[in-house]
């Protein structure tokens, strides 16, 4: 629902970076994006190239690689991912308690970008 | 054809937005002023948890509310009503606040005269929790009619508030929701969160939840003094 102030957020981003390195033009950016972030990949790159039409990053391919979405057991630390299908009544593999630290999942990431 | 490069950014996407909200935070710390978000889905309440609020805390607190909306003014009219300075965020289409549009919204209140803010968000369970707004505390209300499930659906909306407010349990009888499982479910995904059940409409809890939000006002204060 919120590509457009995110896809903004990376296009503002990519350009410091494309002009600190002398580019011309931006082939693709590299992104981790945590699962529980409700973005859509098409949306992303729909939003994306209509923000950065007529830039140095226009036509730039978006590679999204998701994190997955971790809890951290509280009590012995055993990671197990979840999703929305076991999310319901999860409990820890190792010691059965149900008090988790959300670990991974909520990341907004731009690794790198392949650029001339 | 030149030659394609790897070029090395690791950056957060949302950082900007991040700075802004720390330097928000930082700023109303030294001014001593708790600034609370306030969030939840269309129709759960935020709006008259806020009336029932002013109506508990106005005598304690100096209050300010920032209410942001899509496209209406119906909201901070009420608070208007009620005897506090409300400030309409239009949206205009945004799904969320982010901290430059709260900055924009404080800078219309007369902040030295005031020690508690209360933004009311835009109506969204989604957008609205990956945008930090530079807020102390946030809170969030689910309201009975919407059901026992939507931590579920909206894990990471749980996983970040402080306090959630489980709304409307006048209806309690009249449907299938389970206070016990949305306890267990909500406690999976964040341990820590108070839990309030409140009805605004009969008046149950609200002096739990004033309670609370004092005594957060409080260990802000004395947080601040001891600095």
């Amino acid at each position: 629902m919120h590509e457009l102030p995110v896809m903004q957020s990376i296009l503002t981003i990519v350009l410091k970076h494309a002009v600190m390195h002398n580019v011309k033009k931006v082939h693709a950016i590299n992104l981790l994006v945590g699962k529980l972030s409700d973005l859509e990949a098409e949306w992303m790159q729909r939003y994306f190239d209509y923000l950065s039409a007529g830039t140095m990053a226009a036509g730039a391919r978006l590679n999204i690689e998701w994190a997955p979405a971790v809890l951290s057991c509280e009590v012995c630390q055993t990671r197990v991912e979840i999703n929305k299908v076991n999310l319901d009544g999860i409990t820890c593999p190792a010691c059965a308690k149900n008090k988790f630290q959300l670990v991974s999942g909520k990341e907004y990431h731009i690794k790198n970008m392949e650029a001339e | 054809m030149s030659e394609i490069r790897l070029i090395e950014i690791k950056e957060e996407i949302l950082t900007d937005n991040k700075e802004e909200a720390d330097n928000l935070r930082r700023k109303l710390k030294d001014r001593g002023i708790f600034l609370l978000n306030l969030m939840s889905s269309p129709g759960a309440g935020k709006t008259s948890l806020i009336l029932r609020t002013i109506e508990q805390l106005k005598t304690k607190f100096r209050m300010g509310v920032l209410e942001a909306d899509i496209d209406s003014t119906v909201d901070a009219e009420k608070v208007a009503a009620a005897g506090i300075p409300a400030v309409q965020i239009r949206t205009g289409g945004f799904c969320h606040l982010d901290a430059g549009m709260v900055m924009k919204g404080l800078d219309a209140l007369d902040l030295s005269v005031i020690e508690l803010v209360i933004i009311e968000n835009v109506g969204n369970l989604v957008c609205p929790a990956e945008f930090d707004t530079g807020a102390v505390k946030n809170a969030m209300i689910l309201s009975v009619p919407e059901g026992d499930d939507k931590p579920l659906k909206y894990p990471l909306m749980f996983n970040v508030c402080d306090v959630l407010l489980v709304n409307k349990i006048d209806y309690l009888g009249l449907s299938d929701f389970s206070m016990k499982t949305l306890h267990e479910r909500v406690r999976t995904l964040n341990p820590r969160i108070a839990i309030i059940e409140t009805s605004c409409k009969t008046g149950a809890g609200i002096d739990m939840w004033s309670a609370w939000l004092a005594e957060e006002i409080k260990k802000n204060r004395n947080r601040r003094e001891h600095q």
